[in-house]
């Protein structure tokens, strides 16, 4: 077996940009997490209405697609902001377990209302001319978008982490992962801080699936199941409540995947299957995550 | 003034407040003592809207805050410091002061608020930068009561803030709640160190059980046979 530079250089370049996808997505599920100690089985559903909510307004209405494309995802944020209000709020003072049935029950009609809506068939992802060009560098061809979506991504993180670490809401963001009674001590609106949270993690998975969309250009109302998956997954091995370690978790399963099928074109069938052994290796070896906190108290 | 009438509080069936009243008139040190599981904790948090009342009012100068949320009493100036300090363990010094200061939108004024939280507690300004979880635990709670104070609190209330601190620091912390109540800040403070509590107290009340057993100036408590022999371990001293 053997693999010339420049063909390596194109399938990293390929695992880098399918890890900034699953990076995107992964936030979500951890500052939800983070704050709510949630897992957001919608998550991944939210991801697929942003791709759905771009074709459409690409496909229907007259309007500029990178004006499509930041319609979609507020809108988007918008629906994961609702979703927690009516699936997810009422049940604030419920046992966390009845909390995740809801999420689950949430994803399932998510799923189920796009079948309906949107149709079980297919649907192609109108790419903009602009942003489906192969580029030519130094013998290797790569789709322009393999670039964008690392370049978005990087954009996406810097302003994430300047409202988490530099902004009031930030810093509540990060007292209420910690301690609720006492962020509300100091005037913190709890409820506030977790629609903002929502509004976020869906604006990103969003924008992860509008790059989605352009990358891999076919929508299908499951389309969200597995990247939803993988993307918890990719948090849960980053250390589930830490961002920086949701996007090392995405970073690491979107080049391992990539590059399990580039090196060993025979386990090409075990691709998803990648995400699952490596869930179990770092759940054995360290339980917390790469980066995850053992949560100790100071009393 | 803050007013509490006939406060009642339950937990799961169990009466943990029993139709308490309490006056704290402003500019006072009031101190609440008691046992523990006294009613004394859940009291306070009853006041800030963390606990519901099964029954009862809470007035402030007047105006009926019983049903206000936990944000808009912090806006009305009560500020509660709570039991084991509960500073931001992953939030620097800095980022816990400066949510202290949430409620205040202006910039300049929290940086003025700031200055002063230093000024009272030069420490804490030596390890700004450092995150609250590795600080010791008088640190912490003069952090704790460093990020109450960056609101201005009319009403400071804290829950046990000489709990688990080393007997100088003990004396440190008393002396820092007068300094804050002579620049004009009602205090209410709940203790199970009660020779210190009434000590620097104008008023004091004794709870048991949910009830109000006793109240009285700090003299007066200081002095009673009944508080010397229940919370103060004299009474046996001085009979021998």
């Amino acid at each position: 077996m053997t693999m010339s530079f420049t063909e390596f250089m194109q399938h990293l370049a390929n695992g880098i940009s399918l890890g900034s996808l699953y990076a995107l997505i992964a936030i979500g599920y951890t500052m939800v997490y983070g704050i709510l100690r949630l897992i957001n089985f919608a998550h991944g559903d939210i991801f697929m209405l942003g791709a759905y909510l771009t074709y459409y307004a690409i496909v229907f209405t007259s309007i500029p697609w990178y004006i499509a494309f930041i319609l979609a995802a507020v809108i988007t944020g918008i629906i994961g902001f609702l979703l927690e209000r009516i699936a997810y709020r009422p049940l604030r003072d419920a046992q966390r377990i009845t909390v995740l049935i809801s999420a689950i029950g949430a994803s399932f009609f998510l799923q189920n209302f796009a079948t309906v809506v949107f149709g079980g068939r297919p649907k192609a992802f109108p790419i903009p001319q602009l942003l489906n060009k192969i580029v030519n560098l130094g013998g290797v061809s790569i789709n322009i978008v393999t670039f964008i979506i690392p370049a978005i991504t990087i954009g996406l993180l810097i302003g994430l982490n300047y409202i988490i670490n530099k902004t009031k809401t930030g810093m509540a963001m990060r007292a209420l992962s910690k301690d609720y009674d006492t962020a509300r001590l100091m005037g913190i609106d709890v409820n506030r801080i977790i629609s903002i949270t929502f509004f976020i993690g869906s604006f990103l998975a969003a924008v992860g699936g509008i790059m989605w969309g352009i990358k891999y250009p076919q929508l299908m109302p499951l389309m969200g199941s597995m990247p939803g998956v993988k993307c918890f997954i990719a948090a849960v091995i980053g250390g589930i409540g830490n961002i920086g370690g949701a996007v090392l978790g995405g970073f690491i399963l979107g080049l391992g995947e990539i590059l399990l099928v580039a090196l060993l074109p025979g386990l090409t069938g075990y691709r998803d299957a990648f995400a699952f052994i490596l869930l179990i290796i770092i759940l054995l070896a360290k339980p917390t995550g790469l980066l995850g906190e053992k949560v100790t108290e100071k009393v | 003034m803050l007013k509490i009438e006939n406060l009642h509080i339950n937990y799961g069936g169990i009466n943990a407040v029993r139709g308490i009243n309490l006056t704290i008139e402003d500019n006072k040190i009031v101190t609440l003592i008691g046992a523990n599981g006294a009613g004394k904790s859940s009291t306070l948090r009853a006041i800030m809207g963390l606990v519901k009342k099964a029954q009862g009012s809470i007035k402030y100068n007047n105006e009926d805050i019983t049903n206000l949320s936990t944000v808009e009493i912090v806006k009305k100036g009560i500020v509660l410091v709570p039991e084991g300090r509960h500073v931001f363990p992953n939030l620097t010094v800095e980022e816990n002061l400066i949510l202290g200061a949430y409620t205040i939108d202006n910039r300049e004024e929290v940086e003025k608020n700031m200055k002063e939280v230093y000024n009272i507690f030069p420490r804490l300004k030596e390890r700004h930068w450092q995150k609250a979880g590795t600080l010791s635990g008088g640190e912490q709670q003069m952090l704790a009561v460093g990020r109450a104070l960056m609101v201005k609190p009319k009403v400071l209330m804290m829950d046990e803030p000489s709990l688990g601190l080393a007997p100088i620091l003990v004396k440190e912390i008393f002396d820092i709640i007068k300094r804050i109540n002579e620049q004009g800040n009602t205090i209410l403070l709940v203790e199970q160190n009660a020779k210190k509590a009434l000590e620097i107290a104008d008023y004091g009340y004794v709870l048991e059980t949910g009830e109000l057993k006793l109240k009285g100036t700090g003299k007066e408590l200081l002095n009673d046979s009944r508080v010397q022999e229940a919370y103060l371990g004299e009474s046996r001293n001085k009979a021998q």
